[in-house]
């Protein structure tokens, strides 16, 4: 899925003058991980919403967390700032343990973490730029000051001109993309995003996740995001971790996890936006190994480079039809999903074939023809 | 209507708007910081102390629940204390404070306590301690609640000052009890009642006005 969005953000000046003087290197963190999370644990009653996470995100990275609905996700998330106390484990940020800190102490490190949210959390009494500013009055600075740097971000998200507006009269997007400006005010070293496109429609969740990519590339800012949606985690992530009832199941780069789902938790939530095979078909499914056999493939990266179909129809007598399917491209890597048809007495082979050349293959079943 | 009846008319007008403005103001100040007090203690609140919640219900309501006739006799030797005498205008603004505080006070609570959670995460989120919450968040944006709220304890500030006539304190209540009612004046009840209307009329239209001024909520 594109996710260009070039008409709605800043000129390349602007952001790279917020990257020159915003977002240096935190001095205190010589290992490059601005998160790492050992064995969190948090219940609340008799429900565990985490139980022992580990996890580590590195400097200018995208980390996607997905997960279902009470998963444990949002908890995890409100770990990493503080607003949730994990019962044991220890959570570092940029190399200090922020579990032994008192909310006190909490409040100068939260000015490092900006956080955007799914409902936006503007305040409705304040104006966009003095909702942008918030952060910076926090942090004690100047009217001036903040003014300045509130105009700088609004131009940076694209809306200089809602600058004296209040909330009320913006758009969904248009909230969100105050949000992240509120969020960048402090000059964060991390940004959290709690799920802040699922209350946007699709076109505009294409925007913002743009809007937020492009902020990571341009000002290397590090981003952990939680959804249940595969696909944001697909537009934007580098890497992901699955969660479910408060464990991490699975985890690697996007595109990875996307071709070789392991975990079925991974495999339902990727469901949605897989090719799925076609129900007429679906529907006459049978195990009698005649008439036509029904393949599923799954290739990535290097195999799904190679011309596999073009040898399979060359080494199958009578080659294959396909059904449904295409190569998709995920971090610029091919991960191809195809639906195949070959003749039953020449399945085996077809498979064979297929394996030889690092391509996952399944026999789902066969389809009788229709007398 | 004679020269002195006029002047009567003025004096106990002038009393009126003084006791509702001196006990309003004084139900605001002490009222609002009840009211955030309640829903910071609460638990879950930003500064939970369940017990000293629980404290600051029971006294609420206790002072609620006391009849104000019985409340403007029973704090007298606490307004002699304060004001030095019992009876007149001024010992009359001691009951209607401490009874229009509390009522300020829960007015004031539903107002914040419907100020979206989300917001005071977010604050929480920036790094803002208890006091940002309050100061940057919880009053402002309930404020449009708040401002409604004190138009309804100023109304009712009006009609309770006439009672505070038992106490000697006059205003235009206690013009419309002796005058009015007890000596058959209609025609200075009829006025009584007419001025309060238009009082009552121009307080609430003045809130109104401020609540919409105020509210960006769309």
């Amino acid at each position: 899925m594109p996710v260009a969005d070039a008409g709605l953000l800043p000129p390349a000046p602007v952001a790279e003058r917020l990257a020159a003087d915003a977002f240096a290197p935190a001095p205190s963190n010589p290992a490059g991980d601005v998160v790492r999370l050992t064995d969190i644990r948090r219940s609340f009653g008799a429900t565990a919403a985490l139980n022992g996470v580990s996890l580590s995100v590195r400097k200018g990275e995208i980390l996607g967390i997905i997960g279902r609905s009470g998963a444990g996700k949002s908890t995890l998330i409100r770990c990493l700032n503080g607003l949730e106390r994990p019962d044991s484990g220890q959570v570092l940020i940029e190399g200090r343990d922020t579990t032994r800190l008192s909310e006190r102490e909490l409040q100068p490190l939260r000015r490092r973490i900006g956080m955007i949210f799914q409902h936006f959390n503007l305040l409705s009494a304040k104006t966009v730029a003095d909702n942008v500013a918030l952060p910076l009055k926090i942090a004690g600075q100047s009217r001036r000051e903040r003014l300045q740097r509130a105009a700088e971000l609004l131009d940076l998200v694209g809306l200089a001109e809602k600058a004296g507006s209040y909330p009320s009269a913006l758009s969904g997007g248009q909230k969100q993309r105050v949000g992240i400006a509120r969020a960048l005010a402090a000059r964060p070293a991390l940004l959290l995003s709690d799920e802040a496109t699922s209350a946007l429609d699709p076109e505009t969740t294409r925007s913002i996740l743009a809007l937020l990519k492009d902020i990571n590339r341009r000002l290397g800012l590090t981003i952990v995001l939680i959804t249940h949606e595969m696909e944001v985690v697909r537009a934007i992530a580098d890497r992901l971790v699955v969660i479910d009832a408060g464990r991490i199941v699975e985890e690697g780069p996007v595109w990875k996890v996307f071709a070789e789902p392991r975990s079925h938790i991974t495999q339902s939530l990727l469901e949605a936006s897989r090719p799925r095979l076609p129900p007429a078909i679906a529907g006459r499914l049978s195990d009698v190994p005649t008439g036509e056999a029904i393949l599923r493939i799954d290739a990535a990266g290097e195999a799904a480079e190679a011309p596999f179909l073009a040898q399979l129809a060359a080494a199958v007598p009578g080659g294959f039809r396909l059904i449904h399917g295409g190569v998709d491209h995920i971090q610029d890597h091919p991960v191809a999903s195809l639906f195949l048809g070959v003749a039953a007495a020449h399945a085996s082979e077809a498979v064979a074939f297929l394996q030889a050349r690092a391509v996952k293959v399944e026999l789902i079943g066969h389809v009788q023809d229709d007398d | 209507m004679s020269k002195t009846m006029i002047d009567l008319f003025l004096r106990s007008l002038w009393e009126t708007i003084l006791m509702t403005g001196a006990s309003g103001f004084i139900s605001l100040v002490a009222g609002l910081p009840l009211g955030l007090a309640l829903i910071a203690t609460e638990r879950g609140g930003i500064a939970e102390n369940v017990w000293l919640n629980r404290l600051l219900a029971a006294i609420v309501n206790g002072f609620r629940s006391v009849p104000f006739i019985i409340l403007l006799v029973a704090l007298i030797p606490l307004t002699r204390l304060i004001v030095g005498t019992s009876i007149g205008t001024w010992a009359a603004i001691v009951p209607l404070s401490i009874a229009a505080t509390p009522y300020y006070a829960r007015i004031a609570e539903v107002s914040l306590r419907e100020v979206d959670h989300g917001l005071i995460e977010a604050a929480r989120a920036m790094g803002g301690n208890r006091w940002t919450i309050v100061r940057e968040v919880l009053v402002p944006e309930a404020l449009p609640g708040l401002v409604a709220g004190f138009t309804v304890t100023l109304v009712t500030l009006v009609g309770a000052s006439a009672m505070a006539g038992a106490i000697g304190a006059g205003g235009l209540g206690d013009l419309a009890i002796r005058y009015g009612y007890q000596r058959f004046e209609t025609a200075v009840m009829t006025w009584v009642v007419m001025v309060l209307i238009v009082l009552v009329c121009a307080l609430q239209w003045l809130g109104d006005r401020l609540v919409a001024r105020l509210d960006h909520r769309g």
